[in-house]
């Protein structure tokens, strides 16, 4: 039954690199915190994140115990489970700043939109891996997909969390570009949606909803929020210079300059008290990571097994982009944690489910059963 | 799910992932030059900008919309009022500027650190009011302190500013500081905490029109906080101006009318529903909730008998008494229970069952026909009127015309009234309804209760041939620069349930209440103006049916309430008229002159004298 090739085949690098970055985090975190605060003991949310961490890597061991093919026969229950949790939170969830994404069971908090990604996932690459084909998937290939991705996002957007629907959306079509579309269905989708941009602009929104997305776009049209938030991460990342001002001695995270310094904009800290060189270290950590996972997805001689690792690789890489081009004043406002190093249980979970997965297509490379 | 094991899909799966890594390769290379660009080549300039800490807030409030009478007259604007704040971060050292700022103002330092405490974690950097619209004399003080008061401001911000003090405090309305539900619950995005929002009246109603944008300015500050440049600043959207319905003239002349009594005035255009007057007295000055409204005051506002923060004309509901009887004609004659000519007697009262149900004219009416026993207010005539009805029918007839529920004016805590039905007095009081009370509900005692702004709809739509409008306040929204926005416009909302021939009858009753040589309102005639209308004295407390007290001798808090509805002119009405006057006693004496005032104001004849004639004989009724 046990097969020793598991054990010889374990990925004992990859585990190494998801250790040295939560470390990384944990540094990190330790200064966004500890900043201004005056407490003896250690920061209760540094101590929260060391919990979160080693639960995360409990399940992520837990994650490849099963042959991850068993997850492309069980695709559709973990996907109406994960839709179940969703309309849930939607009855009984918790409310936070005016939307409702927490599922509360006992003392913890799950943001069921987090799992569903994962849940997305498994699901497209095991109906990509049915239909895959060299000439690319035609639209009849795609109505399953899209109903498949249409009905999470409708529930995310509702509660309303439009920004973790749009990356839900974009891991989707990412991974179902990557599987390959005709050429034909590329141009008319786009064409269509590009079409239906304006449409939905001038008639489908309200002058409110409007001004609320070019501030999502252009953050600087709000200098007293997400502008403000913007020039001073700006201020902090530019002023570590090379080197840095030291650890647990930036004076913008010190001060209190940063907003929201441990979750969303934690990079910033970095950058302050590392300087470049601190960046430079963590950038290179995260491109092995995704490396890394690219070279399992493609290692990996099971179609449904490739194109899974492809994308929860594709699903890290977002996230950070992102973070990194946010902070960075590259991209708009959204709040979007960094992995592994953004305070938050639910992204600390989820991206360890993810890992988990990638180390079980590693081990089990060989077989293409 | 096969394996892939063809070469030709796997040289094409080797080229996706080549594709995949390229695109990770070139991503992670412009993060990196992005990071080199502002740690490197730009390095230095944040590195100083971050050493001084020095990047500022500083909000510009939007000044709300203006309002406006349909005259164009200025109703609402706003002066600047100068805002003590700090910023702590620059306000050091703390303990030393709060101590000399508490000798200048006259305040204790300890009041000023518990505005700073209560403030909780709000960051360093942003500025936190300490006062609210100092005075002139205060900030003459500040400024020329400021250079030992460090991280001390005065910032300008525009406030409200009630031209005319209490008129039509309850139509216009107040202000009041955004609270924290409020602000969670995201209907407010361009409100930020502590920014005033519409508490009460047109300008609660209206406050998306009339809130506009914030704007500000992101600035560099040197170590003492003084601005040494703006980086960056985004314009002010200014709030929306409102042209009310509203004639400030006329309501002036209401408010005065009503005086010192208690009570409420509706005067409405019965040809498109525009509120020309909405007053209720007492009334109060809104400029007193600018900046939060002293718990003095309040407590004061709050226990005055006279209900001065209640909008008499909406939230109070009252009996609707004799006027009533509108309604019970309007209701005999489409069900046919009576015609024009049908006649009753008057001995003075009327026999049912065993009890005697009295007219207010204890020497009775003789015969008299529905023309006549409106004119004559005839009590005993629309008993049996309203006996032969029944209960069910005049409530049919009364919510038709707009009693017993809202009549959708966009003013919040309106309240509907009651119209009585046999159903409603089954669930109300687990009892059956008595045929007796519905003599009591068809001259307007009993269970029923209605608001002025109810009855004025009604009587506009007597006096316009039928048709119930939805009451409209704001007749349209301007941009700042006076470029219309958006016209409201008049809204039908019902007709009244009558044929043109049965309105027409009791609009000749409604006449010969003023014009006929015994109407109970025939002293407020005006020479040149037919004034159509109805008197009614609403009992406050309940008394036996047809049972007569000597008013004068009651206390005037049992005193009973005064009411006359109204048109003019009557052929082809301009204005509608509800008038009640708390304990005012008689409609004909207490209610009808305010009415005759104001169609004298509104209609015009300077040949006569504004002044209320008081004709003894007006105390029948």
């Amino acid at each position: 039954m046990f097969d020793r090739r598991l054990v010889s085949n374990f990925d004992w690098g990859f585990l190494l690199l998801i250790f040295f970055i939560c470390i990384l985090g944990l540094i990190i975190l330790y200064s966004a915190v500890t900043a201004g605060y005056n407490g003896t003991m250690l920061h209760p949310l540094f101590k929260k994140q060391v919990v979160w961490l080693s639960v995360g890597f409990a399940i992520m061991m837990g994650c490849f115990v099963v042959d991850f093919k068993e997850l492309a026969k069980l695709h559709f229950l973990i996907y109406a489970v994960c839709v179940g949790l969703l309309i849930a939170t939607w009855f009984v969830g918790h409310t936070g700043g005016g939307s409702q994404r927490w599922l509360v069971l006992g003392p913890v908090r799950i943001q069921t939109s987090e799992l569903m990604k994962i849940s997305l996932i498994i699901s497209l690459a095991s109906v990509y891996a049915d239909s895959i084909d060299p000439e690319g998937l035609g639209f009849r290939h795609l109505i399953k997909p899209a109903i498949l991705c249409i009905i999470p996002f409708g529930l995310i957007v509702i509660q309303p969390d439009l920004g973790t629907g749009l990356l839900l959306l974009l891991i989707a079509g990412c991974l179902t570009l990557f599987a390959k579309v005709e050429k034909k269905v590329v141009f008319i989708l786009g064409g269509a949606g590009l079409c239906l941009v304006p449409l939905v602009w001038f008639f489908g929104l309200k002058d409110y909803q409007k001004d609320r997305i070019l501030t999502f776009l252009n953050p600087e049209r709000d200098p007293l929020g997400a502008g403000y938030h913007i020039i001073q991460s700006k201020i902090a990342i530019g002023s570590g210079m090379l080197t840095g001002k030291g650890f647990l001695h930036g004076t913008q995270n010190a001060l209190n300059f940063l907003p929201e310094q441990h979750t969303d904009f934690i990079l910033s800290v970095l950058a302050e008290e590392w300087g470049l060189v601190g960046c430079a270290v963590l950038l290179t950590l995260y491109f092995l990571l995704l490396f890394w996972g690219l070279n399992i997805a493609y290692n990996c001689r099971n179609m449904f097994g490739s194109l899974l690792a492809m994308g929860v690789t594709i699903m890290i890489f977002w996230q950070i982009f992102i973070n990194v081009g946010m902070v960075m004043g590259l991209m708009p406002v959204v709040g979007v944690p960094l992995p592994l190093v953004s305070y938050g249980g639910s992204s600390v979970v989820t991206n360890m489910v993810g890992f988990g997965i990638l180390l079980n297509i590693s081990m089990r490379k060989f077989n293409t059963a | 799910m096969g394996g892939i094991n063809q070469n030709s899909d796997r040289e094409w799966i080797k080229h996706r992932y080549i594709g995949a890594g390229l695109c990770l390769v070139f991503i992670f290379c412009v993060l990196f030059l992005r990071l080199v660009y502002l740690q490197i080549i730009r390095g230095d300039e944040y590195r100083r900008l971050s050493m001084t800490n020095c990047v500022r807030l500083k909000s510009i409030k939007s000044s709300r919309g203006l309002i406006y009478d349909r005259n164009h007259n200025l109703l609402v604007d706003n002066r600047p009022a100068f805002d003590l704040t700090i910023v702590l971060e620059d306000a050091k050292p703390l303990k030393e500027t709060l101590e000399r700022l508490a000798e200048l103002t006259g305040d204790s330092c300890e009041e000023l650190t518990a505005t700073i405490k209560k403030a909780g974690r709000a960051a360093f950097y942003k500025p936190l009011v300490l006062k609210r619209d100092i005075t002139r004399d205060l900030l003459a003080v500040i400024e020329a302190h400021q250079f030992d008061l460090p991280g001390i401001h005065i910032d300008i911000e525009p406030t409200r500013n009630y031209i005319h003090k209490k008129t039509a405090a309850h139509l216009i309305g107040y202000l009041g500081e955004i609270n924290k539900q409020e602000l969670a619950s995201g209907k407010f995005p361009n409100v930020r905490s502590g920014d005033p929002i519409g508490r009460y009246g047109v300008e609660k109603s209206f406050e998306q029109d009339l809130q506009g944008k914030r704007g500000g300015h992101q600035v560099e500050v040197d170590v003492n906080g003084r601005v040494i440049k703006i980086l960056k600043t985004v314009e002010p959207v200014s709030g929306r101006d409102l042209v009310l319905t509203m004639d400030l003239s006329l309501q002036q002349k209401a408010e005065n009318l009503l005086g010192e009594n208690d009570g409420a005035v509706v005067a409405l255009d019965p040809s498109n529903g525009d509120v020309l007057v909405m007053a209720s007295s007492p009334s109060f000055d809104q400029n007193d909730f600018i900046g939060g409204i002293s718990s003095k005051k309040w407590q004061a506002l709050r226990d005055d008998p006279g209900r001065p923060m209640n909008n008499k004309a909406i939230q109070a509901e009252y009996p609707p008494a004799s006027t009533y009887k509108t309604i019970t004609a309007l209701a005999g004659l489409e069900e046919k229970v009576i015609d024009r000519n049908s006649t009753f007697f008057c001995p003075g009262f009327y026999k049912f069952g065993n009890r005697r149900y009295h007219c207010w004219n204890k020497y009775g009416h003789g015969n008299l026909n529905v023309v006549d026993a409106i004119a004559q207010s005839c009590d005993v005539f629309f008993y049996q009127t309203g006996e032969k009805l029944g209960v069910d029918a005049l409530a049919r007839y009364a919510h038709g015309s707009g009693l017993g529920r809202l009549t959708g004016i966009r003013l919040a805590h309106e309240r509907p009234g009651l119209i009585p039905t046999s159903v409603w007095k089954k669930k109300r009081f687990k009892e059956p309804w008595q045929a007796g009370e519905t003599l009591s509900i068809s001259i307007g005692q009993g269970f029923n209760l209605v608001t002025p702004l109810q009855m004025a709809v009604f009587i506009s739509a007597i006096g316009n041939s039928g048709t119930l409008y939805r009451p409209r306040l704001v007749k349209s929204v301007q941009d700042a620069k006076g470029q219309m926005i958006r016209e409201i416009e008049p809204e039908i909302t019902g007709g009244l349930p009558a044929s043109k021939k049965n309105l027409a009858i009791v609009r000749q009753g409604l006449l010969e209440v003023v014009h006929g040589n015994r109407g109970t309102a025939r002293h407020i005639r005006l020479p040149g103006i037919q004034i159509a209308g109805k008197t009614g004295t609403a009992q406050v407390f309940s008394r036996k049916a047809g049972e007569k007290f000597n008013n004068e001798k009651l206390k005037r808090t049992l005193q009973d309430h005064a009411w006359f509805v109204c048109y003019a002119p009557a052929q082809d009405p301009k204005i509608a008229i509800a008038v009640i006057i708390e304990h005012g006693e008689h409609g004909s004496s207490a209610a009808a002159p305010v009415a005759k005032g104001l169609i004298h104001a509104y209609l015009g004849d300077p040949e006569v004298p504004t002044a209320v004639v008081k004709d003894d004989q007006a105390h029948v009724e």
